[in-house]
């Protein structure tokens, strides 16, 4: 079944109206459907079009600095005394995180769509600072919806934002998080959607954005692919990845799916731990339902609530997941775990003191689940964990948890 | 004939303007409800659209997203929604109720189980927003088995092949969004409305009803010109938000807003006779 499932991959999956067997789609209102067409159209006319991708690719390289290393993390990995662990460094890139691979991609296509106003939503802010950062390059209006409680926590990303130029609209409904900031976004696109093109920051939404921004973000997994070959000869026997819409994991899987060889590790937030319920591991401890734009598993109560979710970083604070994933798992291609808080956070000192490498807290989350991962494995094999974006931002946070304030 | 398409026989057969008040289900408070919609059918409902909250309402103003927030602290589900419709049709058999809410609710509950138990409570219609007919073939054939409609939506942004396809799904009614816009949230323009209300009108003789953007009398009997139905909610819903903390006064006051809307449209309608 699995094998089957993956040959007919490339060919079938999304299907026309967007769907990864039953998830995914487009679930939004009437107003929207015609820009969510005419959003389709553009990107099947542009994807393989030779001067927009060269455009691209000029971009990646020069402004983002692409490609991104493939670094040997030789300390850690003795010190785990296992598979030899890679790190690719999507923190390197331009902005601090692999975001900016997608905001590229999606603001090239608003360019040549006439569309001069771009939306976006943010979480954690990456996300936020990639679309301000591009949106600034290329002289567009840029309008940030951020939860409130995001707001207050990631306030460094905030300035960020605004120095670039973006207008930054904090929202105050429902939990005051990622999910309440995606409501907002889509209720301004709604509103303004002649003129206004929405920068989705993962692989979730209505069709075609899954499969869009799953395609800009796979420079990861191409990249790789190359890179841990010529240093090893041969693939990598697992890749591991955190997941809070996937954008990042589905990048660096992508390109492997049909090497069954390598095993796929998706990393959800467990917060406190799976059993308090305060987490945000929807593909772990969820069920599947219809929430912005599409079908997948989600955070919910028996009544299809939609629930808060916990997780020490903001980037993986969101009760959904994208459609991809949710076909990835019940196929059984890729295998998704959780790690709680405690635990990134101990990834994320151990990287620090034996690298030299200050990892986003979203990243940490695959890095925790490695160091279990990696001593059940031989030191021939290899684990490529996506590095997807740093530190930085993340400071005033691990400060409290220490006690400290700045 | 469906309770809806009755209705609308009934009220064409009077030369008469539907008028559809919203209301978000137990807002502010679940015993509110039931009295609150009796209330306004004594003021001149036709047909009533219930809301049904959701935590995640992304095509609602923010007017709705606190009516959906109030109703959820007190943890109304979609199965205290279809209580509330049972306990309406005790002493009301003739108003068709339409609900109106999100995609997950009614996923999560599961499609037959809540065709069936929305038919036993008398639920006539059902408008699931963020379901386009792309994605609502399985859904409207459980609906049709329990004779529940499935209305859906035509907007400005509505393309003719479009509205060629909602036509052929369609049933009771078809809803038309009178702006690019969320719920409550700029003021319509009748004669926009107009043009794009004939060019659907050639593609179905279904009734239309017309929301989104009508706020008092005046605009009410506007629409009620062009419209089978006149679709009101915000400005009820603000009232009501206005009377949370005077329970004993809400019915009347949201009834007031109705009626007012009521003879604005009636002395068109009788104009226009």
């Amino acid at each position: 079944m699995l094998e089957q499932h993956i040959h007919d991959y490339f060919k079938n999956f999304p299907d026309k109206r967007g769907h990864f067997g039953p998830y995914g789609g487009r679930f939004v209102g009437e107003t929207l459907m015609g820009a969510i067409y005419e959003l389709e159209q553009a990107y099947e006319q542009y994807r393989n079009d030779p001067e927009f991708l060269a455009e691209m690719d000029k971009d990646l390289s020069t402004f983002v600095g692409r490609p991104s290393p493939l670094y040997l993390a030789e300390n850690w990995s003795q010190k785990l005394g296992g598979a030899q662990i890679y790190l690719k460094r999507e923190d390197l890139n331009h902005t601090g995180a692999h975001k900016v691979n997608n905001t590229i991609g999606q603001a090239l296509l608003a360019k040549r769509m006439g569309k001069n106003r771009i939306i976006a939503e943010t979480g954690a802010g990456q996300h936020g600072v990639a679309t301000a950062t591009v949106a600034a390059r290329l002289g567009m209006e840029c309008v940030v919806y951020m939860g409130a409680e995001d707001v207050e926590r990631q306030a460094q990303n905030v300035y960020r934002m605004k120095l670039l130029g973006a207008q930054v609209v904090p929202v105050e409904s429902g939990s005051r998080t990622l999910k309440d900031a995606l409501n907002e976004a889509l209720r301004d696109w709604v509103t303004n959607v002649d003129d206004t093109f929405y920068i989705i920051g993962t692989v979730a939404g209505p069709h075609p954005y899954p499969a869009m921004v799953r395609d800009f973000q796979t420079v990861i997994g191409r990249e790789t692919k190359r890179q841990i070959t010529e240093v090893t000869g041969r693939l990598p026997d697992a890749l591991v990845a955190c997941i809070g819409g996937g954008s990042n994991a589905i990048g660096m899987f992508h390109p492997f799916i049909e090497d069954e060889s390598v095993a796929m590790y998706g990393v959800e937030g467990a917060g406190h731990g799976i059993d308090t319920g305060e987490h945000s591991a929807p593909l772990s401890a969820g069920r599947p339902g219809v929430l912005h734009g599409n079908r997948t598993y989600l955070m919910q109560d028996d009544n299809g609530e939609i629930i808060e979710t916990h997780s020490i970083s903001a980037g993986l604070d969101y009760p959904g997941v994208g459609p991809e994933h949710a076909w990835l798992k019940d196929i059984g291609r890729a295998t998704y775990v959780s790690v709680t808080d405690d635990e990134a956070l101990a990834a994320f000192h151990e990287l620090t003191r034996t690298e030299g490498i200050i990892p986003a807290l979203e990243s940490s989350h695959a890095l925790a689940y490695v160091s279990k991962l990696a001593p059940t494995m031989s030191a021939e094999q290899s684990i490529v964990i996506n590095l997807s974006g740093r530190g930085d931002k993340d400071m005033h946070t691990v400060a409290a948890m220490a006690g400290l304030k700045f | 004939m469906s309770r809806i398409s009755q209705c609308f026989e009934n009220l064409k057969a009077d030369g008469q303007t539907a008028l559809i008040p919203y209301v978000t289900a137990g807002d502010p408070e679940p015993w509110v409800t039931v009295p609150l919609l009796h209330a306004l059918v004594d003021a001149g409902a036709d047909i009533i659209e219930l809301g049904i909250p959701f935590s995640d309402p992304m095509c609602d103003g923010p007017v709705i997203q606190k009516a959906c927030e109030r109703a959820l602290k007190n943890d109304v589900s979609i199965r205290h929604v279809l209580k509330m419709v049972k306990q309406f049709r005790e002493k009301n058999s003739h108003t068709p109720i339409v609900l109106m809410g999100y995609a997950n609710p009614i996923e999560a509950m599961g499609y037959g189980n809540f065709a069936e138990q929305a038919k036993e409570a008398g639920v006539d219609g059902v408008l699931t927003v963020d379901v386009p007919p792309e994605e609502s073939d399985e859904f409207r054939e459980i609906m049709d088995q329990n004779e529940i409609d499935t209305i859906y939506l035509v907007a400005p942004t509505t393309s003719a092949e479009r509205m060629q396809t909602i036509a052929s799904f369609a049933r009771g009614f078809i809803y038309y969004v009178s702006i690019k816009g969320v719920t409550g949230a700029a003021a319509l323009d009748v004669s926009e409305v107009s043009g794009k209300l004939s060019q659907l009108r050639e593609k179905t003789k279904l009734p239309v009803g017309v929301g989104f953007g009508i706020r008092d009398g005046k605009s009410a009997a506007e629409v009620s010109e062009v419209a089978d139905a006149v679709v009101v909610g915000s400005t009820l819903v603000r009232c009501i938000e206005e009377h949370a903390d005077r329970l004993d006064e809400l019915p009347a006051a949201v009834a007031g807003l109705l009626a007012e809307m009521r003879h604005a449209i009636n002395a068109r309608d009788l104009a226009s006779a």
